[in-house]
């Protein structure tokens, strides 16, 4: 199996093989970072921009760490600070990165297909880091990596996917990597929040928390994205907690190793109790670390299949 | 010729070194892996001590990234020992242009500062391109740069040879 793509736009236009070829080189680089010296030269003299049109702590830093530790120059473009402000379109902002001579660009948009069409406009690679509700790939990558290295496979397991699904592209990218890895997903949300004809993608729907717990070998819990309210169909907080919040109890009646995995970052008592995010179960942090490993290896891969690109046209 | 070369060269390891104290295997991927698990048996029947195996994987580190048509896989790097102030043998099946050794040298200075690193290969084949030589080799065989030399070992190909082959 060989990476051939300059970018990685999602999941769903990927192979099982290719997912499994990410994970595969994820697992080796995991290891980098328990060293004590925690970089290898990989891409050494390589420029990895992250552009970022929305606000994100946690995926860029992760993309920034996952970048150094592979010894590429990496520089940070917020569009509250840039002349995205000015009104600069966004392939405009791509070609002058390009122009620039950067190798990898790291795209956040709050549109749906933006990294695609930047992806179409510029020779350099590009990574989507979420674009709108859409996907967001290295999520679900580090959410897979996390599945298999705790529970040993993919393929066969049930996996529950709760929360705020319409919204959500950490719910598409995941449903599309778990249903072409072999797994069960099942989605669990308040009507509102399952978005129309999500079954066609492959999953189990149900409204009754307990229901998508009792089989579960995982679930993966969603943020409640509160501030992409626009005050009309989300349910109120507490009242999502009491019908939709993981607590002890409801773990209870689960299975005794169900994995409890989540996003970040956390509303501790919306979507779970803290007893739970800090439990035995969770793997929230163990995710975090995981993340690093798959970005280095999606950073690693897309510079590989960029270079043939341009050993072909020579 | 494989078994006969790696006890002599168990047998160089531990007259040089003095014996077992701070010696540790690293063994390059793929086939250098399974030479320095043999290379430990056959110290662990003379010495009757364990040595530590470490494997390395020295994808990052080569200087050919852009240039390999195949590309590379990358494989885990295990060394869970600490190698500061340990003499580390470095083993590897083929020494060619050196640029291998070159790389693993890098990665292991990464994880610390060895009190030496010493070089086993099963296989000398000449044609260097950087100052590189073997503390310790199994066989020096004179080829040609159109032919390849390749180790198979029984772990991962079912048989003990070493080949020859006319690249086409």
């Amino acid at each position: 199996m060989v990476w051939t793509r300059k970018d990685l736009l999602g999941l769903e236009g990927l192979s099982k093989e290719e997912i499994e070829l990410i994970l595969n080189t994820a697992d080796s680089f995991k290891e980098v970072s328990t060293r004590e010296i925690k970089k290898v030269p990989a891409l050494r003299g390589k420029t990895v921009v992250n552009l970022f049109f929305e606000p994100s702590t946690r995926t860029r830093v992760s993309f920034e760490v996952a970048a150094k530790r592979l010894s590429a120059d990496v520089i940070n473009i917020a569009s509250e600070t840039s002349s995205v402000r000015k009104g600069e379109t966004l392939i405009d902002t791509g070609k002058n990165i390009e122009a620039l001579k950067a190798d990898i660009i790291v795209v956040r948009h709050n549109a749906s297909g933006a990294a695609a069409m930047l992806a179409r406009q510029v020779n350099i690679s590009v990574v989507n880091a979420g674009d709108g509700w859409h996907e967001h790939p290295t999520q679900a990558l580090l959410d897979l990596f996390t599945l298999k290295e705790k529970l040993g496979r993919i393929e066969g397991l049930n996996v529950g996917i709760v929360g705020d699904i319409a919204h959500s592209r950490v719910a598409r990218s995941n449903i599309w990597g778990l249903t072409k890895l072999g797994a069960k997903v099942t989605v669990c949300a308040p009507q509102v929040l399952i978005p129309p004809a999500i079954e066609q993608m492959g999953v189990h729907i149900t409204y009754n928390i307990d229901e998508a717990l009792r089989q579960a070998d995982a679930i993966n819990v969603l943020r409640m994205q509160f501030e992409r309210d626009e005050g009309t169909a989300f349910p109120e907080q507490l009242e999502y907690f009491k019908n939709f919040g993981i607590t002890e109890e409801r773990l209870a009646k689960a299975k005794r190793n169900i994995l409890v995995m989540h996003p970040g970052p956390i509303n501790r008592g919306i979507e779970m109790s803290s007893e739970v995010a800090d439990g035995s179960n969770s793997v929230i942090l163990e995710q975090v670390t995981n993340g690093i490993a798959v970005r280095m290896a999606v950073l690693f891969l897309v510079s590989q299949g960029h270079d043939k690109k341009y050993e072909n046209t020579n | 010729m494989i078994s006969r070369a790696l006890m002599r060269i168990a047998h160089e390891i531990l007259e040089k070194n003095k014996g077992t104290e701070g010696l540790c295997l690293v063994g390059i991927r793929n086939r250098g892996v399974y030479l320095a698990h043999r290379l430990a048996n056959c110290i662990k029947k003379i010495e009757d001590k364990d040595v530590p195996v470490g494997s390395l994987d020295i994808t990052l580190y080569r200087d050919d990234l852009t240039l390999i048509a195949a590309q590379p896989v990358v494989r885990k790097t295990e060394i869970d020992f600490d190698i500061n102030d340990k003499n580390v043998v470095l083993v590897d099946d083929v020494l060619y242009t050196g640029r291998t050794v070159r790389a693993a040298l890098d990665a292991l200075v990464d994880f610390g500062r060895p009190k030496s690193i010493q070089l086993a290969v099963l296989v000398d084949r000449g044609h260097r391109e950087l100052p590189v030589r073997a503390d310790y080799a199994g066989k020096n065989i004179p080829t040609s740069k159109k032919e390849t030399v390749e180790v198979r070992l029984t772990e991962v190909d079912n048989i003990d040879e070493v080949v020859i082959v006319e690249k086409d």
